[in-house]
């Protein structure tokens, strides 16, 4: 039984330690660290002097023969106290990390897994642990117990132990929270059985990261320490070197070289074995690299000319991430004060349509076209400061989770704001006068209030239309809304859908209306396309789409909605019988 | 707010209450006998009696607590058993040192990391990759080393600053300046380090918020949307990691106090546990936590306030 539960967890270390020794940086470092340990064991082999017997004749000797790195500002060996040192240092770093992983490790695993009173306290004596500098304390342990580096060391381990607690703590209540923990509970396993089996495997990998570090800062607060001048005298350290270098520094600041050097590679080795362990993880934060907008590539001069009066012309637009094609060849066009429905399934590429139009997709996206015209203007060869004088002002953006869109460090007034007086030029008090007055536009019944909250104090279907206020605010000829309703409860959908069409009608504007939603398209739209797979597969009057569908695709669709709309899910397998599916 | 305000202080209380009990029991712990040790080996029996008396240090260890705890609320740190130098004093002249020190350490450590982090997000490829390693260095290696490559180099080398000594401010800022500026740059680079990965993290997930495509949608400039928007958002969690940092800027002042030769709270201390002095370690131990607690109730303050959610409720 024992056999098979430390299965799973065997090859997943050995996998560790393989991915690890593959990265080349990671090699280095433990070759760094298997040369200082080898180095620091063979010093007796190594060098004839003891590194604390001084004699007066080699103060500050060059190096020679016989001082492969000369003599100290006393005159003793610099090679035999290096070695000696490095023993002093792995010791030092060894016994931090026993210490603040047998004190942390098992409070963390008891704190995680039974939490309560035992869960509060520890917490609490982590957070005085933590408040007082760990050197500080250190000072006043080796005043008052002991010189002995050594017995510092084990000190430092404790007062190191809530990095560990804290690690471990939280892998254990992060296991507790699946399933699986509550399953082994009820099949009857002890809790020391399930700890072994399925919170050991999970904590040892984060572990060995931790004790890379802790070994690191634990070898640098000791060389701090002794070169303070703490410490026996009869023990070789770095630090204590440092410290007679650096009282030598005009005369042979050479002599600074060896130990810096010394703990400098040990530090670096151990820190960044870590992290070799950790990106062999794939812990690592993703290197997403994020741009204020997308790069985009223009295919060349289309031989259609853009019909100057037109509103948006989109021609064979193609939307590419790396090998995956979302949008291929996508043609819609936008007359002035036309709404036009682009309905389909999650994953047709319906919204990356709509954001091409505004050159906000990310920046891993590959966006060609042969057309893709705003009133006769090339959006794709805009240049960013050009896009930003259309967006907001030429093309208004509604987006789909009110709450989600707008900055919540920031007073909705401020927001509204902000884009008026950038695009229209408006004094402070004409743009704030302007937005209380669309606020009223909108149905807010308090508009004063809404201009002073932030987006916390106020519900969904309000910054709904607090959203739609700023599409419109800098009044665009076009206005683009991804699935506008989707995220509102059901009673406000028919207001919000409402307020739209008034505007659209009262300001003349042309509209894209995103949506899966054939109620929605038969409310509003004048022109409905139909994608599915990247493609438009229909695209005809709305009317006409409700009396005679000509694609399947939206016979499917539209049999799926009337029925009383399914999850958005369940449109996406087409096999699907669709009339089992009921409200 | 307010009742958030007044559990912090008292939760800061209790700590600094904590950590001075428990420093002045460690600090009783130590077996050799002080009156000895201060007066030498070839002082009389019956002056070290005297001089223990002196002390204090022939009542019980309770009473001596009472008493040293007695004096401590009223402001009164005692003195030191070696030089009878008030500890009071001994702080008041040291604290500015090490507060002009780290604190510059800090101010270099917010804008730096706040500039390498928002490059790092935004420009991507092999900036990012060029600050992620030069963190990982930067968090590494040990402020004291740093201080002793600039010391070597820049200072006694090149001359460009002052290798050792501190100039008070209202005796010359420009001093003042020169001298406090090698020490803060080598205590800004853990710092900076960690915030500025802080930093680069929270911009990345800020950037990808859906708040950002819809203030680009409206056509605000690059400029408006990163340094107004998403690094104020970005910045509360930024805040965090470097309020954690000055604890570890105080520790590191310790040793780099030695390496400029600044008469700074760590030199104090140093010293202080050198000898044995119990009132100056626990003086300089008891101001540390408050200083710690007080800058960590600053930044909960601004933490608070640069989150609406928890200043507006």
């Amino acid at each position: 039984m024992t056999d098979v539960a430390q299965a799973p967890a065997a090859p997943g270390r050995d996998r560790l330690l393989r991915r690890t020794l593959r990265d080349p940086l990671a090699v280095v470092c433990l070759a760094v660290l298997a040369l200082v340990i080898a180095a620091s064991l063979a010093a007796p082999l190594l060098t004839d002097y003891a590194p604390d017997h001084s004699v007066l004749a080699d103060t500050l000797a060059p190096m020679s023969g016989a001082h492969p790195l000369g003599g100290d500002g006393v005159g003793r060996d610099v090679m035999s106290r290096l070695l000696y040192g490095g023993r002093t240092s792995l010791v030092g770093g060894t016994l931090a990390v026993l210490v603040a992983f047998a004190v942390g490790g098992p409070l963390g695993l008891i704190s995680g897994f039974y939490r309560g009173w035992f869960d509060a306290l520890a917490g609490w004596a982590v957070n005085v642990i933590m408040a007082v500098p760990a050197i500080i304390v250190m000072l006043v342990v080796m005043a008052a117990v002991s010189q002995d580096l050594n017995i510092a060391m084990i000190v430092l381990g404790v007062i190191m132990a809530p990095m560990v607690f804290r690690l471990i703590r939280a892998s254990v209540l992060a296991v507790r929270e699946e399933l699986y923990v509550d399953a082994a509970r009820v099949s009857g396993l002890g809790d020391a059985r399930i700890m072994r089996r399925h919170v050991l495997p999970v904590v040892i990998a984060p572990s060995v990261i931790q004790a890379t570090q802790v070994f690191a800062v634990a070898i640098g607060i000791q060389a701090g320490l002794a070169f303070l001048g703490l410490g026996k005298a009869s023990q070789a350290s770095w630090g204590a070197m440092l410290g007679d270098a650096f009282t030598n520094v005009y005369t042979a600041p050479v002599l600074l070289v060896w130990p810096g050097a010394a703990m400098g590679l040990t530090i670096l080795a151990s820190s960044m074995l870590g992290n070799a362990v950790r990106d062999a993880l794939g812990t690592t934060q993703p290197r997403v690299t994020k741009r204020p907008r997308p790069v985009v590539r223009t295919a060349a001069g289309s031989a259609v000319a853009p019909a100057e009066d037109r509103l948006l012309t989109v021609e064979g637009l193609r939307v590419a991430y790396g090998e995956k094609t979302v949008v291929d060849g996508v043609s819609i066009t936008v007359e002035r004060g036309e709404v036009l429905g682009l309905v389909g399934e999650s994953g047709s590429g319906k919204s990356q349509t709509a954001f091409s139009v505004l050159g906000l997709l990310p920046y891993e996206a590959e966006v060609k076209a042969d057309q893709l015209a705003f009133e006769g203007k090339a959006l794709l060869s805009l240049s960013l400061d050009q896009l930003n004088a259309l967006r907001g002002r030429g093309i208004g953006y509604i987006p789909q989770e009110p709450m989600s869109n707008l900055d919540p460090c920031f007073r909705i007034g401020f927001q509204l704001v902000e884009p008026m007086r950038k695009h229209l030029g408006l004094s402070r008090a004409d743009a704030r006068t302007k937005a209380l007055e669309l606020l009223a536009r909108v149905g807010i019944p308090d508009p004063e209030r809404v201009f002073r909250s932030y987006p916390h104090q106020i519900s969904g279907g309000m910054a709904q239309r607090v959203l739609i206020a700023g599409a419109v605010s800098c009044d665009p000829r076009l206005l683009i809304a991804d699935e506008p309703t989707t995220a509102l409860d059901v009673t406000v959908q028919a207001e919000v859908l409402d307020l739209m069409r008034s505007l659209q009608q009262e300001r003349h504007m042309g509209m894209i209306l995103v949506t899966h939603d054939f109620g929605v398209v038969a409310d509003i739209c004048d022109r409905v396309a139909v994608m599915q797979k990247g493609r438009i597969v229909e695209s005809a009057p709305a009317g006409q789409i409700f009396a005679a569908p000509g694609h399947d695709y939206t016979r499917m669709l539209l049999d799926s909605t009337l029925e009383g709309g399914p999850a958005r899910g369940e449109l996406l397998r087409p096999g699907t019988p669709l009339k089992e599916v009921t409200s | 707010m307010l009742v958030f305000l007044f559990r912090r202080i008292a939760a800061g209380a209790i700590l600094v209450v904590v950590v001075a009990t428990a420093t002045f029991l460690l600090l009783s712990l130590t077996g050799s006998d002080v009156a000895r040790n201060v007066l030498g080996e070839t002082a009389s029996r019956s002056a070290v009696a005297a001089k223990s008396h002196e002390l204090g240090l022939d009542q019980p260890l309770v009473e001596r607590y009472w008493h040293w705890a007695e004096q401590a609320l009223r402001g009164n740190l005692g003195s030191s058993w070696f030089t009878g130098d008030s500890v009071n004093q001994s702080l008041t002249d040291t604290l500015p040192v090490t507060l002009s020190v780290v604190l510059a350490g800090m101010l270099i450590a917010a804008v730096l990391s706040v500039a390498l982090g928002t490059a790092a997000a935004l420009r991507g490829g092999w900036v990012d990759r060029l600050v992620q390693f030069a963190a990982v260095l930067g968090t590494a290696v040990p402020s004291f080393l740093i201080a002793l490559v600039l010391a070597v180099t820049l200072a006694v080398q090149l001359g460009w600053l002052p290798a050792t000594g501190y100039v008070p401010l209202a005796t010359s800022p420009g001093g003042w300046l020169r001298s406090i500026t090698l020490p803060a740059l080598s205590l800004a680079v853990a710092a900076t380090a960690a915030t500025a990965m802080q930093v680069r993290g929270a911009l990345i997930d800020v950037l990808r918020a859906d708040f950002v495509r819809t203030l680009r949608s409206r056509g605000l400039t690059t400029r408006s949307v990163v340094f107004r928007h998403a690094l104020r958002n970005a910045a509360p969690p930024a805040l965090t990691v470097l309020a954690l940092q000055f604890i570890g800027l105080i520790g590191g002042a310790v040793v780099v106090e030695k390496v400029f030769g600044l008469p700074g709270i760590g030199t104090l201390a140093q010293s202080a546990a050198v000898r044995g002095d119990a009132p100056v370690l626990l003086g300089t131990v008891v101001v540390t936590v408050v200083i710690v607690v007080a800058v960590n109730l600053l930044l909960d303050i601004a933490y608070g306030w640069l989150n609406p959610k928890v200043r507006v409720s």
